[in-house]
């Protein structure tokens, strides 16, 4: 398979210019013969349906909620990064662009990441003029604050709902287009089918949730930002629905993956207090800069925190990182609390967390101090555990929040599958191997308002498309294919129900293809992944019909794909013989226990192609070449 | 250390609804050793998991972050939407705010405009009906000016911040007497309306929203303020105030 990252000619500066310039443009006119489909409306989703409308374009969007305004980009809280240099600190397009590469610890393109720090500031102008009600100084300008990762204050923000602002900004101009007949919604949606015709992606499959019908519907290009595949894990930080499925599909059909085995474990979330656990709450990282991370000195020692005297703390990131201390990047933070409980030392009823402790900084500031920077948080933690860290020192734990991997994309964001778009968490492009914190709205809102807009006219006016409806008889296999495994599902009334399946499955990844992997887990993880998916088939119970709103039937057609899925993250860990930033293979650690890259032999963005069920899939490598910056070593001692 | 966690014995009485058109009722279910740390969600969970394996049907009900932010959720609780806890979305609700023994009535969200898709399921598309009549600001992608071109003051942008909290999950409709949605237009008509990008359109803004909330079946506001003490976000009801200002406003200058 010939993969062509298509990345342009000329200096990283000029590259996007001169590329918008070689695409070929669509006259206004032709735009509205084009129909687009969107699977998701999330930042990425909306914003390209709506971008994409606005230029004449038909879109036919789809979600999976009620509404699009309940995407999952919704939840984020910190901020959205942009390199405009308000404060007058020392930032700018490169420096944004060093940061995010080195964050990623060199596993991702320079092109692809350059112009995502070019479009940042496009992307703030955008919100601003849409009415994103971002926070402001005294003077009426736009105030910013710092995050993990960098030196300049360049994260813009919304209280602690930057998401929510940004993605109601997305789904106002949304409205607008569904206002306009330029976009049609079709909510509580679920794709079940990529419908390739002659080579090229030209529909999908969709079941509606409410009556459990197919429904076919036929498109010039079909565009998936169906977000990541987080809740692999069971437990994480994403949205019930969040699934890998749209995108597990199109792998099905020939889109390939890219370094499934990128998954973010952030450190700072409410651990979870039993087996009833749904879901876990993130607590934004900014509470490091002031809170102390420590557990018992002793393993087994269950005194109460107030009565463990200072002696027998043990602050290990302190102690282990004298000079970044509390502050050592997502992954570091999270492997050592994981060592910590892992050594008995761990805290809490499930005695999986470790303390975050703010009594220093309240005796140092004063409570108002804290209470001010951080009491819509405390406030948020309180309601969930019933104890107040003003008193108590907070528990936390890490949880699964964020996939870097997904469907390969080229320079256009198109998968290798022509007239397939990937944007936003979906794809793989921009994060390499860890995500920086205010990352993820800069490269969705990126995708969806400045590059799909171009570079979808560019593929259109190259390319011949013949009409196609839903009556081709591709559309009919993908629906009789679709029922059938419905059919399959229902027929099976075992005696599991599919969430303690899926528990299970979340147990396995997590411990042996989580925050620290080995040849030997992940080996055995394959063998219990193998059989935890034939006992799914052979003995799950899902109640109800087919064709009614049915939430049982919902989560196991994605709980089908997780445990396919799942094995192919296994498969991409295993081969990846080294660590890197979120990849933490305990045999390639240096002397202290740091990750240890390999840039001679894994330099590059493993891709995998679907062989068939029960096959292991093909690999394939696009290597990363390296002509702006220098590979260096992370280091926060 | 930690005491160990503590359990209680509640009855569910849940709404069943089998679709629009079919004739609800109340089903009751116990539940024993239920842990205080569950959200009323995971109690739905568990009850489902409880159903699931005796052969019955699942209860169905809207959710999906679990976190109080994307307005999925909700169901009237002892006879208040999202229940008794202030300022809290039904899946940050937590047991620990029920006693031992309590039998609590849980019901979907009841308004004209909001039909039952299935037991505690309601259709609210008609909110988005309401935005799509004017809830944005028309901004065509590219040729924004400059961030900073255009400073806003400070306590304008908070007072916007807190209106475009709205997480659109329908309580404040569930809650009112008339169950209008006027905190939910409200909450959209101030943000864009203390905002200067939000000015040149704001007089068609608060006509178009209002008209299409009348037309989507909502009644109008009764000064109850019982949307105000229900609002999971606390959106105040001096945003309708600020509504009616720009609706009266715009119906003097209108031309529609």
């Amino acid at each position: 398979m010939q993969l062509d990252a298509k990345i342009p000619g000329g200096p990283l500066e000029e590259k996007w210019d001169r590329h918008r310039f070689d695409l070929k443009l669509v006259n206004p006119a032709n735009k509205r013969k084009f129909e687009i489909i969107v699977i998701g409306t999330g930042l990425a989703g909306g914003s390209a349906s709506a971008s994409l409308a606005e230029l004449g374009y038909h879109v036919k969007t789809f979600c999976i909620q009620d509404s699009p305004r309940r995407a999952h980009s919704i939840a984020a809280q910190g901020g959205i990064n942009a390199a405009k240099n308000y404060q007058n600190d020392g930032d700018s397009i490169w420096r944004l662009f060093y940061d995010t590469i080195k964050g990623g610890d060199f596993r991702s393109r320079e092109a692809n990441v350059y112009r995502l720090a070019q479009l940042s500031n496009n992307v703030i102008d955008h919100c601003v003029a849409q009415g994103i009600p971002f926070a402001r100084d005294y003077g009426g300008l736009l105030d910013n604050r710092s995050f993990g990762g960098a030196q300049v204050s360049r994260t813009f923000y919304a209280r602690g709902q930057t998401g929510q602002q940004l993605l109601l900004g997305a789904y106002g101009a949304l409205m607008r287009q569904v206002a306009a007949g330029s976009v049609e919604m079709f909510p509580r949606r679920e794709m079940l089918d990529l419908v390739i015709v002659n080579g090229q992606a030209r529909g999908v499959v969709v079941r509606n949730l409410i009556t459990g019908e197919m429904e076919s519907y036929a498109a010039d290009a079909v565009i998936l930002t169906s977000g990541g595949y987080g809740n692999i894990y069971y437990l994480s930080t994403n949205a019930e629905s969040s699934n890998v499925g749209a995108c597990f599909r199109a792998y099905k059909r020939g889109a390939v993956l890219a370094n499934p085995c990128f998954t973010q474990i952030h450190p700072t979330c409410i651990p979870h207090t039993g087996d009833h656990q749904s879901k876990l709450t993130l607590m934004s990282e900014s509470l490091r800069n002031d809170g102390r991370v420590w557990v018992p000195r002793n393993s087994g020692d269950i005194r109460d925190p107030q009565d463990i005297p200072e002696s027998d703390r043990f602050y290990f990131l302190e102690e282990k990182y004298p000079s970044f201390g509390n502050l050592v990047p997502r992954d570091v933070a999270s492997r050592n609390a994981k060592d910590q409980c892992d050594a008995g030392r761990g805290v809490g009823l499930t005695r999986c967390a470790v303390y975050l402790d703010f009594s220093d900084a309240i005796q140092r500031d004063g409570k108002d101090v804290i209470a001010k920077k951080y009491g819509n948080l405390f406030e948020m933690y309180e309601r969930i555990t019933d104890e107040t860290p003003y008193k108590m020192p907070m528990m936390i734990f890490p949880a699964s929040h964020y996939t870097m991997g997904g469907l390969w994309v080229d320079y256009n964001l198109m998968s290798n599958i022509p007239g397939l778009f990937v944007l936003g968490e979906a794809n793989f492009s921009d994060h390499g191997a860890n995500r920086l914190g205010a990352s993820a709205l800069m490269q969705g809102l990126a995708d969806g308002y400045f590059i799909i807009p171009y570079t979808i006219g560019g593929y259109f006016a190259g390319t011949i498309l013949e009409p196609v409806t839903t009556g081709h008889a591709a559309f009919n296999q993908a629906v009789q294919e679709g029922q059938a495994k419905l059919h399959r599902l229902m027929s099976i009334q075992g005696k599991r129900t599919v969430d303690n399946i899926f528990r299970e499955l979340g147990k396995i990844m997590w411990e042996f293809c989580g925050m620290s992997r080995n040849a030997k887990g992940l080996e055995q993880a394959l063998q219990l992944i193998q059989s935890l998916r034939a006992e799914f088939w052979e003995n799950v119970l899902i109640p109800g019909t087919e064709k009614d709103f049915n939430k049982s039937l919902e989560k196991a057609g994605r709980l089908a794909d997780s445990l396919e899925f799942a094995e192919t993250m296994v498969v991409d860990a295993l081969a990846r013989d080294e660590s890197c930033g979120s990849h933490f293979r305990t045999e390639f650690q240096t002397e202290d226990g740091e990750a240890r890259r390999d840039d001679e032999n894994f330099c590059h963005v493993s891709i995998w192609e679907y062989q068939g069920e029960e096959e292991r899939p093909a690999f394939h490598k696009e290597p990363l070449v390296f002509e702006n910056v220098e590979l260096s070593q992370r280091s926060y001692k | 250390m930690k005491k160990l966690p503590k359990t209680i014995n509640i009855t569910l009485k849940i709404w069943r609804q089998q679709g629009p058109k079919s004739k609800g009722h109340f089903e009751t279910v116990p539940l024993k050793n239920v842990s205080v740390h569950m959200s009323f969600i995971e109690i739905l969970d568990t009850v489902n998991e409880q159903l699931t394996l005796e052969g019955r049907e699942p209860i169905a009900f809207d959710n999906d972050c679990r976190e109080g932010i994307c307005g999925a959720c909700g169901a009237v609780v002892d006879g208040r939407a999202h229940g008794p806890e202030k300022a809290t979305t039904l899946c940050q609700l937590h047991m620990r705010k029920f006693s031992d023994g309590d039998t609590i009535v849980v019901e979907p969200f009841r308004a004209r405009a909001f039909k039952v898709v299935k037991d505690l399921v309601v259709d609210r598309s008609a909110l988005d009906k309401i935005i799509q009549a004017g809830g944005y600001i028309a901004v065509n992608t590219g040729g924004s000016p400059d961030a900073n071109a255009l400073p806003i003051a400070q306590e304008m942008a908070n007072k916007a911040m807190d209106a475009a909290a709205c997480i659109g999950c329908g309580a404040c409709v569930a809650a009112c007497p008339s169950a209008s949605a006027m905190l939910f237009v409200s909450a959209k008509v101030s943000q864009l309306a203390l905002l200067p990008q939000g000015r040149p359109e704001a007089a068609k803004r608060a006509i178009g929203m209002v008209k299409a909330m009348d037309g989507c079946g909502f009644g109008n506001c009764s000064n109850h303020r019982e949307c105000e003490n229900t609002c999971p976000k606390e959106i105040s009801i001096a945003n309708i105030a600020r509504l009616n200002r720009e609706f009266f406003k715009a119906s003097f200058a209108s031309e529609e």
